[in-house]
């Protein structure tokens, strides 16, 4: 029964599920500013999450892990974002996305997948987190739809946070985290791959005039 | 004893309902700089309706004549099943939250047909638009009651309401979701801002008012009344199932006072929420409406995913 664990540990379960919420809104978002908002927000939960995580289970390194989280996700990554999308102007783009509420349902649907992949391996664990597992599962599986469901590339970008976001989560739920050196590597990592994608904006907004991927089909010879 | 305090309870409700529409009503002026009509004003009008002639139109048929009887009688139905001030009274008993559901569908439905019973666009147009966000906001109603009952493991409200007061303060994320699902399910079934906007009338935008467009005298008296009552059903609703603290569980004076007391207390806030909720949000265009009930079905469908994946099963 839920009513025989601490409230903070069924604040970890308010907080994981929220997190789940996050990932729905990513989804649900076709405004880029919004979007990024969104992130940050799962930046933030994700940071919160961790610390929670790190003080119920007495794992100390799980702080730094969650100081690292909120930095690098709750503030640094989208406030570059942020400022990419109004220096390319992308501001006022509204996405189109073919079918909002297919996309948003398959994302229910995968949740459900996850649940019934994650079922077998919560029973192997003992934590008080393994419910957890299937909910980080689902936030990988979302941001991949993130990802195929959208064509510009800022908001793809996002989704592949998004991922990350997911694995890292699983990492805290399921083993208190990775190493310190994995971390810190992956850490980098992603703020190296935000570096790179700036450049690539600039690149592919130079050479399409649009930062639209789908365009990316198509050969300019053969058009017109 | 409790087939008295049962009838009492449901009394209060239909003569309260208005009572706390005029608070509303009051804060809303007061929000927006006006000099607010008293509290007791929904009582006046409702007297001058019942007053007033009755004017019908020839067309018009028994249907529409018998609907707000019916419509007012489901209402009255409902308001008597849901606990207002004490748990565990035999009302409780007769139907369960489905059926309440039920109950309001029922009368939307003769609503619906009375609004295109005369023939009129006015009133067609209403129960199209009418019955568009019913199909919408019934599902995910249904969801946030489902995730309810496998909390509780029961449908009926008053054994649910009871089991959450016995676990005492739990944090449950699918109650979170279901509590704001149900919430702006009730803000789009009571009609209220950003759904439908009680507070005009001709315009292309309205949906309720619409369909009642052709009422008149005692029968408008009936279907304004199940509005409001309509109204705080679904706002005792959602305090009591997810904030039942104060609800008196034994029928002694003091405990319902004590519930009384809380139960003000609780709903002057909720409309206080609803207020400013309203001031914020501006009225949605009717397009948009399917969007915002989407998100609501959302909201109550991950309310259930997250009892089954993090609260169900749980095993120490």
């Amino acid at each position: 029964m839920l009513s025989h664990l601490s409230l903070y540990e069924q604040a970890i379960f308010v907080l994981a599920a929220l997190l789940l919420y996050t990932c729905f809104s990513l989804l649900a978002h076709t405004r880029l500013l919004d979007l990024i908002r969104a992130f940050a927000w799962q930046g933030v939960l994700l940071a919160a999450t961790c610390a929670l995580v790190a003080w119920v289970l007495e794992q100390p390194h799980l702080y730094i892990s969650a100081i690292l989280t909120l930095s690098l996700k709750g503030f640094l990554i989208p406030f570059a974002l942020h400022r990419l999308v109004i220096k390319l102007k992308l501001q006022h783009t509204v996405e189109k996305v073919s079918s909002p509420t297919t996309v948003l349902l398959s994302g229910v649907g995968l949740v459900i997948f996850s649940y019934y992949v994650a079922l077998p391996i919560e029973q192997l664990s003992t934590e008080i987190t393994r419910n957890v597992i299937a909910i980080s599962l689902a936030m990988v599986l979302l941001g991949m739809l993130l990802l195929i469901s959208r064509s510009q590339a800022v908001s793809q970008v996002v989704g592949f946070m998004a991922v990350e976001n997911g694995l890292f989560f699983a990492a805290v739920v399921s083993t208190y985290g990775m190493p310190m050196v994995v971390e810190l590597g992956v850490a980098f990592d992603v703020l190296v791959a935000m570096v790179l994608f700036g450049v690539f904006f600039f690149q592919i907004k130079d050479n399409l005039d649009s930062l639209d991927v789908d365009q990316m089909n198509r050969l300019s010879e053969v058009d017109e | 004893m409790d087939w008295l305090l049962a009838l009492l309870q449901t009394a209060l409700f239909v003569f309260g309902a208005p009572l706390l529409l005029g608070w509303i009503k009051r804060l809303k002026a007061l929000s927006q700089n006006r000099q607010p009509a008293p509290v007791w004003q929904p009582y006046r009008d409702l007297r001058r309706l019942f007053h007033k002639e009755v004017v019908i139109a020839h067309h018009a048929s028994w249907l529409f004549r018998i609907t707000p009887y019916i419509v007012f009688g489901a209402v009255v139905l409902v308001a008597s099943v849901v606990p207002l001030l004490v748990t565990s009274l035999p009302t409780a008993a007769i139907a369960d939250v489905i059926v309440l559901v039920g109950f309001f569908a029922l009368g939307r439905f003769f609503l619906a047909l009375a609004g295109m019973d005369i023939g009129t666009a006015f009133g067609g147009m209403g129960a199209s638009r009418e019955m568009t966000i019913a199909s919408m906001a019934e599902p995910a109603m249904l969801m946030a009651v489902f995730t309810l009952a496998m909390t509780a493991s029961t449908t009926n409200l008053s054994t649910a309401m009871l089991t959450i007061l016995h676990e005492g303060l739990v944090l449950r994320p699918s109650f979170i979701f279901a509590a704001l699902g149900l919430m702006m399910v009730a803000v789009a079934e009571t009609g209220r801002i950003p759904v439908d906007n009680p507070a005009t009338h001709l315009e292309l935008t309205m949906v309720h008012e619409a369909m009642i467009l052709e009422y008149s005298g005692r029968y408008l008296a009936l279907i304004e009344w199940a509005a409001q009552i309509k109204l705080m059903v679904y706002g005792v609703l959602v305090l009591n199932l997810f904030f039942p603290w104060g609800i008196a569980t034994e029928t002694t004076t003091n405990a319902l006072l004590i519930g009384s007391v809380v139960i003000l207390a609780k709903l002057m806030l909720l409309a206080l929420i609803l207020v400013v909720s309203e001031t914020v949000v501006a009225k949605m265009r009717l397009f948009r409406i399917p969007q915002y009930l989407s998100f609501a079905f959302l909201l109550c469908l991950l309310g259930a995913l997250s009892h089954v994946i993090l609260e169900a099963g749980y095993i120490i």
